[in-house]
């Protein structure tokens, strides 16, 4: 195993090149995201389920609670029938884009409350060191130590269940892992020489941390995200299959349990049209966010 | 080594309040009383004063988290609401169960995903290396119940290769645990072997290959002898510390296959509001978690000499 040409050191001089053309490492990701067809095509499925979420908000998503034919119908090809009907006739398409609905909700807000919380308390952590970082090592530490799907189903006892409890209870969870990265970057930045050279400018620690370090350690985040988003959406499915979740049926989760016993009588187009529903999401979710991870790898770059 | 052994578990014991004060926090004061839930709507008053009493509900909270803290260090955790077992007993038994279930396919999981990955690496960036990674993130893209689902009505209710479910100890019982096994399997297969695909990479752009190389080391030595032997730091940990996890086992397996693990307890404790049941499981698997933790740091120094504990 020789080490291969495209994992070699650049030479000094390639890199100072580059940064007299102006070129941000934000800037140089998405060039080489877009040669990527594949890529494209996730990012283009991933903005799609945003736009049925972003359509279901605007009460333009078919009602999910019509009937719109008779009892366990087959899929055929009429739009609504497209995946067949469900036990009351209703069309699982519209389950299936409802459920959408609820599953980019979730994994939006619950990457919206965890990534500040994890960037925050990280550089806050990493910077000062000391006492503040003995708080937020024990405050991560006692999180990761319970199995979050304990912790979760806790939280969803105090807030009644529904679809803010599980948002405020993945969100809780899931900001450990990026607390950790940001945490350990930043301890790494903090004596480097060019937050020394800020530092005797006359900049304050804020100024340091949210000018200075921050900006170099953002990628991190960026790859968390679409983590996050990930693991949200896994989670909810999960949790309302054990009856902690969304409880209106407009879940992913609900057409799953309900799927099981249907199954048995040969009913297989509702777990296969939710399946392929979740596959098309969680496939492009994966593939952005290691895409993501190689653009955007300092170490990785060109 | 002792001294820092000892300071580690010093360590443990702020860890283990804070987890007690927040499972206390989410299972103890919030929602109906469990009293007039196990009850009824008719009970009497008296009747539910009873019940309480005899759960301790009737004491001032700190009374009930000091008691909590107490059935903690003597790791006796009470009685179910629900069944009025001893608790600890219930755990003892499931742990076994899940560990039953969770085990074989965890030792031979590990075996096959290492030599995966390092198959994998060994031929990155080839023909096998794209295909090999477009199933494995399809794989992961794939939810939980979606594969027991299917693969419980595949094999088990239309080919009938497998009994559908059920559980029995000893030997007869393999025969309940070989779909749930292979489920296991093949679930594990695309994350763990992306990992250690990783983990290999990363050792092969190491100085310490091309000097190995430099010196004319041959190439099976130095994948056996060099790298295969510092991934092994990190793959370690990576197994230690899925442990813990393993008592919990695979709960939604529990369900789906009735395999009366402590996935199963946890499940149905969570259906019926078991608060007893849900605290000590979580503080268990907390204090495991807590230890393993270390056993891995202590395993990293002893396999890794750069290591210092200190």
């Amino acid at each position: 195993m020789t080490p291969t040409p495209e994992t070699a050191r650049t030479p000094e001089g390639a890199e100072g090149m580059r940064s007299v053309r102006g070129d941000s490492l934000a800037r140089r990701a998405w060039r080489s995201l877009r040669r990527d067809r594949m890529v494209m095509l996730c990012f283009a499925v991933i903005s799609l389920y945003v736009i049925v979420a972003l359509l279901g908000y605007s009460g333009l998503l078919p009602d999910m609670q019509e009937r719109v034919g008779t009892k366990y119908e087959a899929p055929s090809l009429s739009f609504a029938k497209l995946f067949g009907t469900d036990i009351f006739g209703r069309s699982i398409l519209y389950k299936i884009l409802a459920g959408a609905q609820t599953a980019m909700t979730i994994g939006f807000i619950v990457t919206g409350i965890s990534l500040p919380i994890g960037i925050s308390l990280g550089a806050l952590a990493g910077y000062y060191g000391g006492r503040v970082d003995a708080v937020v090592v024990w405050l991560y530490s006692v999180i990761s130590s319970v199995p979050s799907i304990l912790l979760i189903v806790g939280i969803s006892y105090v807030l009644e269940k529904g679809i803010t409890a599980i948002c405020i209870a993945l969100g809780v969870v899931s900001w450990v892992g990026l607390c950790r990265l940001i945490r350990g970057e930043v301890i790494k930045h903090r004596s480097r020489e060019y937050v020394l050279a800020v530092r005797l400018l006359g900049a304050g620690d804020a100024t340091i941390i949210f000018r200075h370090i921050l900006p170099n350690v953002f990628h991190l985040a960026i790859v968390t995200a679409s983590l996050t988003i990930l693991s949200a959406i896994k989670s909810e499915v999960i949790l309302t299959f054990l009856g902690v979740g969304i409880q209106d049926g407009s879940s992913w989760g609900t057409m799953i349990t309900d799927a099981t016993g249907e199954l048995v009588s040969g009913i297989w187009w509702p777990l296969a049209g939710v399946s392929l529903a979740m596959f098309l999401v969680m496939y492009a979710l994966n593939v952005a966010g290691d895409a993501l991870r190689d653009a955007l790898d300092p170490k990785l770059i060109d | 080594m002792g001294a820092y052994v000892a300071r580690r578990l010093l360590q443990m014991i702020p860890i283990i309040l804070g987890v007690a004060a927040l499972v206390f926090m989410l299972f103890t004061s919030v929602g109906e009383d469990p009293a007039l839930v196990a009850l009824g709507q008719h009970a009497t008053p008296e009747a539910i004063a009873d019940l309480r009493a005899e759960w301790g509900l009737d004491q001032p909270l700190w009374m009930q988290f000091l008691d909590f803290l107490r059935q903690i260090a003597t790791f006796d955790y009470g009685r179910s609401f629900n069944t009025g077992e001893q608790l600890t007993d219930m755990f003892r038994q499931g742990a076994l169960v899940s560990l039953s279930l969770t085990v074989f396919p965890f030792l031979l999981g590990t075996l096959t995903n290492v030599a995966l990955g390092l198959l994998i690496a060994y031929f990155r960036g080839s023909l096998l290396d794209r295909i090999s990674t477009a199933i494995f993130v399809g794989s992961m893209s794939i939810s939980y119940l979606v594969y027991i689902i299917a693969f419980q009505y595949l094999l088990a209710y239309k080919a009938g290769v497998f009994p559908i479910q059920g559980y029995e100890t000893g030997l007869a019982g393999v025969r309940y645990l070989l779909l749930p096994w292979i489920i296991i399997l093949v679930v594990s297969a695309g994350p763990d072997i992306r990992i250690y695909r990783t983990v290999f990479l990363d050792e092969t752009q190491a100085d310490y290959v091309r000097t190995a190389f430099a010196k004319g080391a041959s190439e099976a030595s130095v994948i056996f002898r060099h790298i295969l032997k510092n991934a092994l730091i990190p793959i370690l940990t990576h197994v230690v510390i899925s442990i813990p996890f393993l008592i919990l086992g695979a709960f939604l397996m529990e369900r789906f296959f009735s395999i009366p693990g402590v996935g199963d307890i946890m499940i149905t404790a969570i259906n019926t509001g078991d608060f007893p049941i849900l605290k000590g499981l979580t503080v268990l698997i907390a204090i495991a978690y807590a230890v393993f933790n270390l056993i891995t740091d202590l395993l990293y120094a002893w396999v890794d000499p750069r290591v210092q504990l200190s």
